[in-house]
């Protein structure tokens, strides 16, 4: 198969099948994957391209229409992005349909008890991650992130307030 | 008894008589059947996949540095379509999954309340809107690099939207006060996904177990 294009379908609709954890996770693999094995790009233009994906709004799993979008254009980009969210859709379909029937069976309860603590240690994991690659020791930086969680926990408006003042800020070069 | 999961708490009304007794159509008990019975009742009726495409649409565009914490305000404070309890075990079990927790929860938030079709428009509103704006970014980018203000902006941004995941986490780790067990899982795998930057597979593989014999011998 010579098709780039397909070639990349096939292998992002493989990638998000065995992506536990994000489509984040299976990013050094796509890197590899276009830049090692078919040499579609340099490792600097990748790496710009997950910068991007990064910092621009939406989930992450935006590299992959990134990457469509730079081999092969409009085509790409949608072919990409539709085989990063095919898996999921079947699979957590058919898993909301296994918990509604068997939601309150004892072993499912046991296991949604045990399962609920390592996804909220994730989450917690992904902020420390995060706020150490974002701010590093800069204390401004390391404020504004403390500043939105207080925000957030504070009160129920949207996160769009405290996003929006720092985006002036750091627009401003005070941050 | 288990006081700690929320199920516990909740009463014993089924969504399926109260949507007999309330004199809905079996549309709109379709449409329910994918909530589980006895769940606190949130405002469900009348969710259309065109809803739920424009919820998840308008989040799709504001939601720098991940969607995760915009997916959680717009289905439980925003649109009350699921309870905190509720979306938090939809949350843990669509991490669990291949493609992630906030695609996961999406088709799962978006199936519940509107079936195929809600899990779609759920998927698309998300998806669609911000890789039409990446794309249109990416080019952007290309031409305004150099500029210190660009620079500035995305690094503040960054640090701000680390503050959103960080106020989600303590939000979800806030209902297992009461709990022990649950609280030394959470510290185990900060500690290693987090500090020590494990492989996510070997965590799963390791606690994953452990997190079920504990939950097995320990009631709360």
């Amino acid at each position: 198969m010579e098709n780039p294009v397909a070639l990349l379908t096939l292998k992002i609709l493989f990638l998000s099948c065995i992506a536990v954890g994000g489509f984040i996770a299976t990013v050094p693999e796509l890197n590899r994957f276009a830049v090692q094995v078919q040499g579609w790009m340099s490792d600097g233009t990748f790496a710009t391209l997950f910068a991007l994906s990064q910092a621009s709004p939406g989930p992450n799993l935006i590299i992959a229409t990134l990457v469509g979008w730079e081999v092969a254009g409009f085509a790409g980009a949608v072919l990409a992005t539709a085989a990063t969210c095919l898996p999921t859709l079947v699979i957590a379909y058919q898993a909301m349909r296994l918990r509604a029937h068997h939601g309150r069976a004892r072993w499912f309860l046991l296991v949604e008890r045990a399962i609920l603590p390592i996804a909220v240690g994730l989450i917690l994991a992904t902020a420390i991650l995060l706020t150490a690659s974002a701010s590093g020791a800069a204390p401004p930086k390391l404020a504004l992130t403390a500043l939105t969680a207080v925000f957030l926990l504070a009160t129920r408006r949207s996160p769009l307030v405290p996003l929006a003042i720092a985006a002036v800020l750091g627009g401003a070069g005070w941050v | 008894m288990r006081p700690f999961h929320p199920r516990a708490l909740a009463g014993g009304w089924s969504r399926r008589t109260m949507a007999r007794s309330r004199g809905h159509g079996l549309g709109e008990y379709r449409k329910m059947q994918h909530q589980m019975p006895g769940e606190p009742a949130t405002s469900v009726e009348g969710v259309t996949p065109l809803k739920l495409f424009l919820g998840f649409a308008s989040i799709g565009f504001v939601g720098f540095g991940g969607v995760m914490p915009w997916v959680r305000w717009l289905v439980v404070d925003r649109k009350s379509w699921c309870s905190a309890e509720e979306f938090d075990n939809l949350f843990a079990l669509a991490s669990f999954l291949p493609g992630g927790n906030v695609l996961g929860v999406s088709v799962m938030v978006g199936g519940r309340l509107a079936g195929r079709r809600g899990s779609l428009a759920a998927v698309l509103g998300l998806v669609a809107p911000p890789a039409v704006l990446v794309c249109l970014m990416a080019e952007l980018y290309r031409r305004h690099q150099h500029l210190e203000a660009v620079q500035g902006m995305i690094g503040a941004l960054a640090s701000a939207a680390a503050g959103l995941i960080v106020a989600m986490g303590l939000r979800m780790v806030w209902p297992m006060r009461r709990s022990p067990r649950a609280l030394a899982i959470v510290l185990v795998v900060v500690v290693a996904a987090g500090l020590l930057r494990l492989p996510l597979v070997w965590i799963l593989l390791t606690i994953l177990p452990a997190s079920l014999l504990a939950a097995r011998l320990v009631a709360r």
